[in-house]
């Protein structure tokens, strides 16, 4: 169990980063301010996760 | 690239960093805000993992506050706090750890039974992070809870929580649950393995018979009521037909389903051979339709859209303009402790729990919550417990 928690947890984290760039290329690529605010306020909980930030 | 542009995406990323650290702080404060109880020098204290190692140093290794008698009898445990969004069970407990004097057995209290649970409102909720009981010096101040454990605690929740030992299948959210994780597990997760501390303790103790505090939406049916194990029904119908009798508050009695696990009503009297009840007063805090979810409502009771739901016979309680204030819901749950050991003893006169200085129903409602809690700017700093 502990091991499989272990392997869903860095599969999970491994989502987290590839969709965080995601955004942050979307961010950085979009020329509209209200997609821009769009794109920040989603972008947060990823950081938070990725950074094992409680 | 434009700079315009880069300069409009950096002020944006700065602004959402300083929310983040705004509602960060907040998050902060809340998780490690210190509640203060007051007790006397009769009462002892020890913590949770005393009885199960697993738990020690965790969120969930709780105070254990006993309260012994000079002369043995019966052993009870009082849980408040197994679902921290349900605050007159904490309350009561509260009240029952500063004022309680034991002539006969030994009284357990713990305030926080799930304390992670203490630590986080429901996400997406608005609820109050704390509330204050307005007192003589002032106010005493308490964490708001939620129904489970704090994720940051405990994660990921499984698509289908099974519960153990029975293998039934219940909502995934429900394994951070602490009233759907009895018995426990000594190697499953925090929730798990903090039941099952309880359930050492149950057996190391003795315990004769345990009493957990909850508060319920009024559109829940199970409302008004003293859910007991098969163990317990007796006992249950004699405290509810007493109650409805001589303290002015109607209360029944539900049996626990012997098929629906991880209660503690149902699995503490199938895995221990303590006597199981679960007490429910009504919070319409917590119903689905309700408006501000704010602390006047959690503390006055009063909705006018739980008002109208009743209005269209949608509700298990009776609500109207007068609510379900905290010191009525409090009361409530200090009679039925007090009445359930009244009637133990007529049922046990050899095995005898003999308490007082607890208020009753009315004395909590005429004097209101914060006149029995103790100050703990006046008190001495060795009489002071963090919670």
């Amino acid at each position: 169990m502990d091991i499989l928690n272990t392997i869903i947890s860095a599969i999970y984290y491994l989502f987290i980063a590839f969709i965080s760039v995601l955004i942050i290329y979307n961010l950085i690529k979009t020329k509209d301010w209200k997609k821009e605010v769009i794109y920040i306020v989603i972008l947060m909980p990823f950081l938070l996760r990725l950074f094992f930030l409680k | 690239m434009k700079t315009k542009s880069i300069i409009r995406k950096v002020l944006l990323s700065t602004a959402g960093l300083v929310i983040v650290v705004f509602a960060g702080i907040e998050f902060y404060q809340h998780r490690h805000y210190k509640e203060t109880v007051v007790i006397g020098d009769w009462v002892e204290v020890k913590k949770l993992g005393d009885y199960f190692e697993g738990i020690q140093g965790s969120v969930n290794d709780c105070n254990v506050f006993i309260i012994e008698g000079d002369e043995p009898g019966a052993t009870s445990l009082i849980l408040g706090g197994s679902h921290p969004e349900e605050p007159a069970g904490r309350l009561a407990a509260w009240l029952m750890v500063e004022n309680a004097r034991i002539q006969t057995g030994k009284l357990i209290v713990v305030l926080s039974a799930n304390r992670s649970g203490t630590t986080v409102t429901r996400p997406s909720g608005a609820y109050p992070t704390k509330y204050t009981i307005p007192t003589s010096w002032g106010g005493q101040t308490f964490r708001m809870g939620d129904r489970w454990s704090n994720p940051l605690d405990q994660w990921p929740d499984p698509e289908v929580y099974i519960h153990c030992p029975s293998g039934q299948n219940l909502a995934y959210v429900d394994i951070r649950n602490l009233n759907r994780t009895w018995p426990g597990r000594a190697n499953g997760t925090l929730t798990e393995k903090t039941c099952y501390a309880y359930m050492q303790l149950i057996e190391k103790e003795k315990v004769d018979l345990v009493i957990d505090m909850h508060e319920a939406e009024l559109q829940y049916p199970v409302i008004n009521t003293i859910v007991a194990h098969e163990n317990g029904q007796e006992l249950a119908t004699l405290v509810s037909m007493m109650l409805t009798d001589f303290e002015g508050f109607s209360i029944g009695t539900e049996f626990s389903p012997k098929n629906l696990h991880g209660l503690s009503h149902r699995e503490i009297g199938d895995h221990s051979d303590a006597v199981s009840l679960l007490f429910e007063a009504p919070e319409p805090f917590l119903d689905a339709t309700r408006g501000i979810t704010g602390e006047k409502q959690l503390l006055e009771g009063k909705d006018e859209f739980v008002i109208k739901a009743g209005e269209h016979g949608l509700l298990f309680a009776p609500m109207d303009e007068n609510g379900w204030p905290i010191d009525v819901r409090v009361g409530r749950h200090t009679s039925t402790i007090l009445q359930t050991f009244e009637s133990w003893n007529e049922y046990y006169p050899e095995k005898l729990i003999v308490c007082f200085d607890v208020p009753r129903y009315a004395e909590v409602i005429k004097n209101g919550i914060g006149f029995y809690l103790k100050n703990h700017e006046e008190a001495d700093n060795k009489t002071i417990v963090f919670e």
